[in-house]
């Protein structure tokens, strides 16, 4: 089923958690929203849910307004970003709860609720854990167990608030591949939120990027990685070197930089940044051509990549990475001079 | 290994219990016993009268017929005002909850001259429900008014931490998965705060069962008909008769040592459900404040 999100605005007294937002998610797709605290990406969610009532804008659910449908009637499967277990109950009764809790009619009776139950544990491989109590589960298995209990009622959509947020580095990493497994094994149009960029390049077939309330832009991973459409967009998805400088008559200069730049070919001048990542730049002992001399003051191992801090004469210190075994056949040392050359910069003009 | 200095001196342990028990056996223990030698001290029969004598059968009767109204009245409110302000936030919040505090800190004689005030014969309604038949002040409903006033900030004021510690997620998760109110309610909602809840009506009906204060104002101590047990107590007393006076207090003595046992109980229950709440909101606000949200 699909999702759509017209002209969505939220506000929290003064504060504008969502401005005139649209997005689409199609059938089967699982998006991502990132974005930073305060971006709005979880309020769209709630309110996607039904959590939470949009001042103006609408909800379309498989094509059907919904904007006005309670959440219990949406058939959305949410996952809170704390779980939100149902404490007082064990595992088994947290997972059945969707289904004992259907008007009579629909409601299965209780060996057709255990066998769902236990399909679902298996699923989420914790059907050993039945009967224990939400606190006496880790944060990974807390987490499964919210996740079986969403997908009990059969969603048509899967709703996930920061899902891996409060999980530590390694279980975090072994939930998501197993979530994009899962997710390709069933096929469920599935959301979820994060702020964590790498999850969400990894993730997600598509995302979309907030920011104050706002899509700045939505695409393929590689899209938005590699065509990113605003500076915050290149800025949030990783490390970024700025270089401030001007555009004119078809060219960008920034400090010791020069690059091509044939979309502003007026010879008047215009105030621009251009951007560069960590790896994108070429380094080298000689002088190459089209790039700038710089002092190597600092070096730091970074599992196979070597991360360098490079002094340049008048502006602020680059950021660079490198392939150890490049770095070590270049041998630098600090206080050598390195020639930089950036292989890749993105024009913004201001 | 020689834990001493990590401790106070052995004699300032000593006397610090010593002062603690003295203080209970003097104020406490002493006064109980008194009250059952007293009871007992013309024989087992005059105790037998003078619990089964009629005034003092009709106050046990007005007793737990008032605590039987005003209790559940209080779960009610209790429940619904733990529920607005635990999990809500709105303008007003902050005097709901001074205002359910006001029993505690107004004297219970004012809290039943309110209604002699406002339900006497020259109070602001009182002329209103005298013409329509009911007579409040001097007559039961006054006395059940009054219970209801005195008792009214228990339940509430046990349920409201609880409402807060344990948040809104786990009904919002309900609600998503497709429970109807009553259903979140009792499912959810209701098994979350079952323990502060029963703690809250205990103290709630200790309470209004001991009440004397307001209800001696509004009561008007007509024998057998509106006396609860605290008023008849006194009658006896003030009529020179002590034993009869010690019998009938023997009761409530007994009801507030069974209510005692059931609140230990409860408590240990409330303790070790706050505990489990507390820990996870605990671990929520560590999360919070590393992630920065």
């Amino acid at each position: 089923m699909g999702i759509e999100v017209r002209g969505l605005t939220k506000t929290f007294g003064r504060f504008v958690a969502l401005n005139d937002v649209s997005l689409r998610v199609e059938s089967g797709e699982l998006v991502a929203l990132l974005g930073p605290s305060g971006s709005g990406k979880t309020t769209m969610l709630r309110i996607i849910a039904g959590l939470e009532a949009a001042d103006s804008g609408s909800v379309l659910l498989d094509g059907e307004d919904a904007t006005a449908r309670n959440a219990r009637d949406r058939g959305v499967g949410f996952v809170f970003q704390h779980y939100a277990l149902f404490r007082h109950m064990t595992v088994f009764e947290n997972v059945a709860f969707g289904l004992r809790v259907r008007p009579r009619a629909r409601r299965p009776d209780e060996t057709e609720i255990g066998k769902r139950v236990r399909q679902l544990l298996e699923l989420v491989q914790l059907d050993f854990m039945a009967d224990r109590r939400p606190s006496e589960l880790s944060g990974g298995q807390r987490q499964r167990v919210a996740l079986a209990r969403a997908l009990a009622v059969e969603p048509k959509v899967l709703l996930l608030d920061e899902p891996f947020g409060a999980l530590d580095a390694k279980v975090r990493l072994e939930l998501r591949q197993w979530l994009r497994r899962l997710h390709d094994e069933i096929h469920l149009t599935s959301v979820f939120v994060t702020h964590d960029q790498e999850e969400a390049l990894e993730l997600a077939d598509r995302v979309a990027v907030l920011n104050h309330g706002v899509i700045e832009q939505e695409g393929t991973p590689e899209q938005v990685l590699e065509h990113p459409a605003t500076p915050f967009v290149m800025s949030f998805l990783g490390t970024v070197n700025i270089f401030h400088g001007r555009v004119e008559a078809g060219r960008g200069i920034f400090g010791p930089l020069a690059v091509e730049y044939a979309v502003h070919a007026d010879p008047a001048p215009r105030a621009a940044a251009a951007y560069t990542r960590p790896h994108e730049f070429d380094v080298s002992r000689s002088e190459t051509g089209g790039g700038m001399w710089t002092i190597l003051e600092e070096s730091t191992p970074a599992g196979a990549m070597v991360k360098l801090e490079l002094a340049v004469p008048d502006g602020p210190a680059i950021r660079a990475e490198l392939g150890r075994d490049q770095f070590e056949r270049l041998g630098l040392q600090p206080g050598d001079r390195v020639y930089v050359v950036p292989r890749k910069v993105r024009v913004f003009v201001n | 290994m020689n834990k001493e200095h990590l401790s106070e001196p052995r004699a300032v342990r000593w006397i610090l219990t010593a002062i603690a028990l003295g203080f209970v056996g003097l104020f406490l223990l002493v006064p109980l016993a008194a009250v059952f030698v007293e009871a007992f001290s013309k024989g087992l029969e005059a105790y037998a009268a003078a619990v089964t004598e009629a005034d003092a059968l009709s106050a046990l009767r007005l007793t737990l017929l008032a605590a039987a109204i005003a209790v559940p009245a209080n779960v009610v409110f209790g429940v619904a005002a733990g529920w607005a302000i635990g999990k809500f936030q709105f303008r007003g919040r902050q005097l709901l909850m001074t205002l359910i505090d006001l029993p505690f800190a107004v004297s219970p004689v004012i809290s039943g001259l309110v209604f002699i005030l406002l339900f006497g014969r020259q109070g602001w309604l009182g002329p209103w429900v005298l013409d329509h038949g009911i007579q409040v002040v001097f007559a039961v409903p006054g006395i059940v008014l009054a219970t209801i006033f005195v008792s009214f900030p228990f339940v509430a004021r046990e349920i409201i931490p609880i409402m807060e510690a344990t948040g809104t997620e786990e009904e919002q998760a309900a609600r998503v998965l497709g429970a109807g109110g009553l259903q979140m309610f009792v499912r959810v909602t209701l098994p979350n705060i079952k323990w502060g809840l029963m703690y809250g009506v205990i103290l709630a009906t200790a309470r209004a069962m001991g009440e004397f204060g307001a209800v001696s104002v509004v009561s008007g101590h007509i024998r057998g008909v509106t006396n609860t047990l605290p008023l008849h107590v006194e009658i006896l007393y003030n009529e020179y008769n002590a034993q009869a006076a010690f019998a009938v207090a023997s009761l409530l003595a007994c009801l507030a040592l069974v209510t005692l046992v059931l609140k230990a109980l409860v408590e240990r229950r409330v303790r070790h459900a706050g505990a489990e709440a507390g820990r996870q909101a605990v671990e929520v606000m560590a999360w919070e404040s590393k992630s920065g949200v």
